[in-house]
């Protein structure tokens, strides 16, 4: 990938606030990362882990209220898309910006045909005449391996399985051929056969059409096979950063590591009991100053409760380049 | 491993077992056809044993799990649990027998009765099914909240004021409230976070040891299942295509759809995703209501030939210990049941 | 690897569509209506004959007794129940048919075969329900449409903006709306509008024959007060409904796709989310139908209009069984049938329902 080149997005302390009865809950705190032209950066983390809130927080597609974006910039194209405001910002969904959801079973709306529904982004964004945007309709139902696919325009989402559902999410986020693609878990809901058409698919068209990825999944697998760098996130933070293999090779959070060690693997040799992570995610009601991660981690000391750590390059390069990490202790220099 | 010991009887034995149900359609609600979820399944689980089953969503998994604890009516085939044929049973006999058998669901919340306590929900059994005082009762419930790791404060608490792992180990509490033998795991694992899946594992391996538990661990969590079965059958469209020692199918699955499915699987290990050799199948899996005539795989496998279109393969042994579905594991003529010409694909069906 | 772009095979066929299972469908449930129907024909001849009252209470007393009973003979009101029942089947779903025929194409296919008489009146029952029909559907109708027009607007709005106060009074207007009925809106309304403000008329003229534009004003004038006491009943339900249809929908995941697209508000929630919503609505709206025909009784004698609903309370008070049992009867017909129509509607507008 392109080292130093302009990124297409970048992302400076964004913060998202739930507000709810029992008060607010801080879903994402001061989430920084960048993308590259061309790149797929992997955001790994599990359930409430913030990960799917920063990329809905980007583009204003979190319901508010309960939602509150309180802070930090989104630069997109040379501007800071958190300040356009929201008809500004809907010229970027679905043009600059695509995305693909986790469940396609219910992303679709079931009462228009898959032809209208990749056509409606083609005729608002690209100017097409509705004729125009049928042709190109079909062609990108091609382009995502849904064969007969001028036929296939007039069905209905029912008519399709979830994997081709998932197909035509695509080819409806590819539509306007946007720089950066966000991809919100999207093999979740897959069987494991679909899930690798649909990774087969992505890199392909990664290769055709080059556009930037955000690929969103709490399965390390998925990421190890197609990311060129990973992010973990852990309680609305990022805790690491890295490229793909450096991240794999070399974990520096206890997370990630107990992470890696957690999962079963499904070759070489076989643990005979499964490493734990104990105790339970944490639902942030207050603005963090202590570490999210202390309560389960084996290495946490007094200074993980006083002060919320910072995230610190490990390799020299800066923080966000390289590889780096949010955590007070060293791996290696204590109690590995 | 138990196949080294000299023939024990097995605890769960399952013959040809059928489960269709049945399509109704014009204008006089005839029967016109049959989903075949399960299509004629035979295995055997011996005592301590986990089998683990394995599959795509629709391949009959689940409906296997439910039949064998007759949550369904088989429509053909026989379940012999501790030496009694479920499938046959009266519904007053059945109840007698529920306690030696009992299942734990996917879904933890949708499985635990929002009005009612934890000690209620773990509780019930034991008023359904014993004749203790309710002291002695709740003495029982604070056994199994400890041996599942939940503490005993917690037990005039309600399922929503726990997370998703902690209301797992509340329903498997509820289903070893009578000692059972046997244990439908039905995807226990799969609504759970990755962090917590492992507390959930160890946690009923444990008391797999500790009780001398058989389990049944339907699952489509190919790594997971690695680690916690002893066998592994693989299921695909209402039959079971592959039946092996978990080592040996991992290291080398015979079935064309076993190796697909293996090979699917995304490892958490970069350098070997970069160089792993992927078999990627076409299409989908077609409706076990038509399912195709032959093989039930023979549209997608990648090493079909005329014969799978026609004719549709037994399970039967091609190793020792192994038995597979496939025409490339059995002579080309009908012959005598146990001469079994083993052909190793050399092809790994890696299209282009 | 290197395995790019994998087409599913032809196998993965798109499903039939609905037009012939929807066929199978409707004749299905017309076969499964025609036992349903005589059951209640049944149901309700055997009811409304074991009712107390004679026909001749409203007869004066000091007609003999003998005389009496040749009345009711001639009226065949002594025949054998179930002769009386067979006659009024063949009338109901032969002969008056057959009369409505020959009325429309100048046929003989009746050829003066006896109709369903009034015991009251000695006139054809189908004949009264066609004089008084318009009457009834020109207000009860028009309230119903009124209701539809206003209710699914305040309903999407209601749910676009949930717990606003346009929400929070719509909430306590639809509330009222319902939980009030209709005799004491209808009085209400009367003692405000016609006694004390005096700006419509109190009492509903049938005769009136609206031929000039004095005319026809002195129509909407007498319509306003029982179209807008039988419309805000009918508007509460339906926008009560459409906003929690809306709020249902606004929270599924293809909405948020819909926005991940940029379309505007407007697309999102007059397009993506009430064509999904308004599948329900549309059904309730078929269903409600025939209580046009049945649920204005009370409006229609609160504000003394000669309708439906009128004839079925006259006929009530005189024991006129043949029109009471023809009158009740029709309402399950079109009970029977709107249920259908509300099914086959839900077909239409739903193309992931197949009816098999």
């Amino acid at each position: 990938m392109p080292d130093g080149a302009q990124p297409v997005l970048d992302v400076r302390g964004l913060k998202t606030v739930f507000r709810t009865r029992g008060g607010d809950i801080h879903a994402v705190n001061t989430v920084s990362f960048h993308l590259r032209p061309g790149e797929l950066l992997g955001v790994v983390g599990e359930s409430g882990s913030g990960k799917s809130v920063t990329m809905m927080s980007l583009l204003g597609l979190l319901p508010s209220p309960p939602a509150d974006v309180r802070g930090g910039q989104v630069w997109l194209g040379g501007q800071d898309i958190l300040t356009i405001g929201v008809d500004a910002l809907r010229e970027v969904r679905g043009a600059k910006v695509g995305f693909v959801f986790q469940d396609p079973m219910t992303s679709l709306n079931p009462v228009f045909t898959i032809g209208h529904q990749i056509a409606e982004p083609l005729i608002r964004h690209m100017g097409m005449t509705k004729a125009q945007a049928s042709v190109r309709a079909a062609e990108l139902l091609e382009l995502v391996g849904i064969p007969d696919a001028k036929k296939r325009l007039r069905a209905y989402p029912h008519q399709f399985s979830g994997g081709m559902r998932q197909r035509v999410m695509i080819a409806i986020a590819l539509s306007c051929d946007p720089d950066v693609l966000i991809a919100d878990e999207p093999t979740t809901a897959l069987d494991v056969t679909i899930q690798a058409q649909i990774i087969e698919l992505i890199k392909d068209l990664r290769q055709k059409l080059g556009m930037a990825i955000i690929w969103i999944t709490h399965d390390l697998g998925v990421i190890a096979g197609i990311a060129d760098r990973v992010m973990v996130m852990y309680g609305g933070q990022v805790v690491e950063q890295a490229p793909v293999r450096e991240l794999f090779a070399n974990p520096q959070h206890p997370y990630t590591r107990a992470l890696l060690k957690t999962i079963p693997k499904l070759g070489g040799a076989r643990a005979a009991r499964l490493q734990v992570i104990e105790g339970q995610p944490p639902i942030i009601m207050a603005e963090p100053e202590a570490c999210q991660f202390r309560a389960r981690c084996v290495h946490a000391h007094a200074r993980c409760e006083a002060e919320n750590p910072q995230r610190r390059a490990i390799d020299g390069a800066a923080v966000g380049q390289g590889h780096d990490v949010a955590c007070h202790w060293t791996a290696g220099a204590g109690d590995a | 491993m138990l196949d080294a010991r000299a023939t024990p009887t097995p605890l769960v034995q399952v013959r040809d077992l059928k489960m269709h149900f049945p399509i109704y359609s014009g204008i006089f609600r005839r029967h016109t056809g049959d989903v075949k979820a399960v299509d004629g399944v035979s295995f055997d689980i011996m005592p301590g044993e986990t089998l683990g089953l394995v599959g795509e969503s629709g391949c009959g998994k689940s409906t296997v799990g439910r039949t064998l604890l007759r949550l369904y009516d088989p429509t053909a085939g026989s379940v012999t649990i501790d030496g009694t044929d479920i499938a046959t049973l009266s519904p007053e006999a059945l109840r007698l027998k529920r306690p030696t058998m009992q299942m734990v669901f996917q879904d933890p919340q949708a499985s635990l009765n929002p009005r009612m306590t934890l000690a209620e929900i773990i509780g019930e059994p034991l008023r359904e099914h014993t004749t203790g005082d309710a002291a002695t009762q709740l003495e029982r419930v604070y056994e199994l909240m400890n041996a599942v790791g939940l503490n005993r404060r917690f037990a005039r608490r309600f399922p929503h004021e726990f997370s998703g792992g902690q209301r797992q180990r509340i329903g498997i509490a509820r289903a070893l409230a009578l000692n059972p033998k046997f244990i439908v795991c039905d995807e226990p694992i799969a609504a759970l976070d990755v962090s917590i899946q492992a507390q959930v594992v160890n946690l009923l391996e444990d008391l797999q040891d500790n009780l001398g538990l058989t389990y049944l661990f339907i699952s489509h969590d190919l790594s997971m299942v690695r680690h916690i079965a002893d066998r592994v059958a693989v299921m695909y469209l209402g039959l079971i295509v592959e039946l092996s020692p978990r080592d040996a199918l991992y290291a080398n699955p015979l079935h064309p759809y076993a190796k697909a499915l293996l090979s699917a699987v995304p490892e958490a290990d970069p350098a070997r995703e970069a160089t792993r050799r992927r078999i990627i199948l076409k299409g989908d899996v077609p409706s076990p209501a038509n399912p195709p005539k032959g093989c039930t795989f023979c549209t997608r496998c990648p090493q079909v030939f005329d014969r799978c279109r026609t004719e549709r393969p037994a399970l039967i042994e091609a190793e020792p210990g192994r038995k597979v579905a496939c025409h490339l594991f059995t002579t080309p003529t009908a012959g005598s049941t146990g001469s079994v010409e083993v052909t190793e694909p050399n092809q790994q069906g890696v299209s282009k | 690897m290197g395995n790019t772009a994998h087409p599913p095979p032809k196998s993965l066929t798109i499903r039939a569509e609905a037009p012939p299972r929807m066929l199978t469908f409707v004749i299905r449930r017309l076969l499964f209506a025609i036992p349903t129907l005589l059951l209640i024909s049944l149901v309700i001849f055997l009811i409304v004959d074991l009712a107390p009252g004679s026909p001749m209470s409203q007869i004066p007393l000091t007609i003999p007794p003998d005389v009496r009973v040749k009345m009711l003979d001639a009226m065949g009101a002594n025949d054998p129940l179930f002769v009386r029942y067979f006659l009024w089947l063949k009338q109901f779903f032969i002969i008056e048919p057959a009369y409505m025929i020959d009325s429309w194409f100048g046929t003989d296919l009746a050829q003066g075969a006896p109709r369903i008489l009034s015991w009251k009146s000695r006139s054809p029952v189908f004949d009264v329900i066609g004089q008084r029909l318009p009457q009834t559907m020109t207000v009860i109708g028009t309230a119903y449409l009124l209701a539809i027009v206003i209710a699914v607007p305040i309903g999407v709005y209601s749910a676009y903006r949930q717990y606003s106060w346009f929400d929070q009074v719509g909430t306590f207007v639809a509330l009222v709306g319902y939980s009030v009925p209709t005799f004491f809106t209808g009085l209400l309304v009367i003692v405000i509008f016609s006694i004390n403000l005096q700006w419509f008329p109190s009492v509903y003229d049938t005769t009136l024959d609206v031929t000039d534009w004095a005319s026809f004003w002195k129509q909407v004038r007498q319509m306003v007060m029982p179209v807008a006491v039988l419309a805000l009943f009918n508007a509460a339900e339906i926008s009560r409904f459409t906003r929690a249809s809306m709020l249902e929908n606004l929270g599924q995941d293809y909405v948020r796709t819909a926005r991940a697209k940029g379309m505007s508000e407007r697309v999102v929630v007059l397009k993506h989310v009430l064509r999904n919503s308004l599948i329900p609505v549309v059904t309730v709206i078929a269903l409600g139908i025939p209580t046009i025909f049945g649920g204005a009784i009370i409006t229609e004698t609160v504000f003394s209009i000669n309708g439906i609903g009128a004839y079925v309370i006259d006929s009530i008070k005189s024991s006129d069984l043949p029109a009471l049992q023809t009158l009740t009867f029709i309402f399950a017909v079109l009970i029977v049938v709107f249920n259908l129509i509300a099914d086959v509607l839900y077909g239409i507008l739903d193309p992931r329902i197949r009816y098999d």
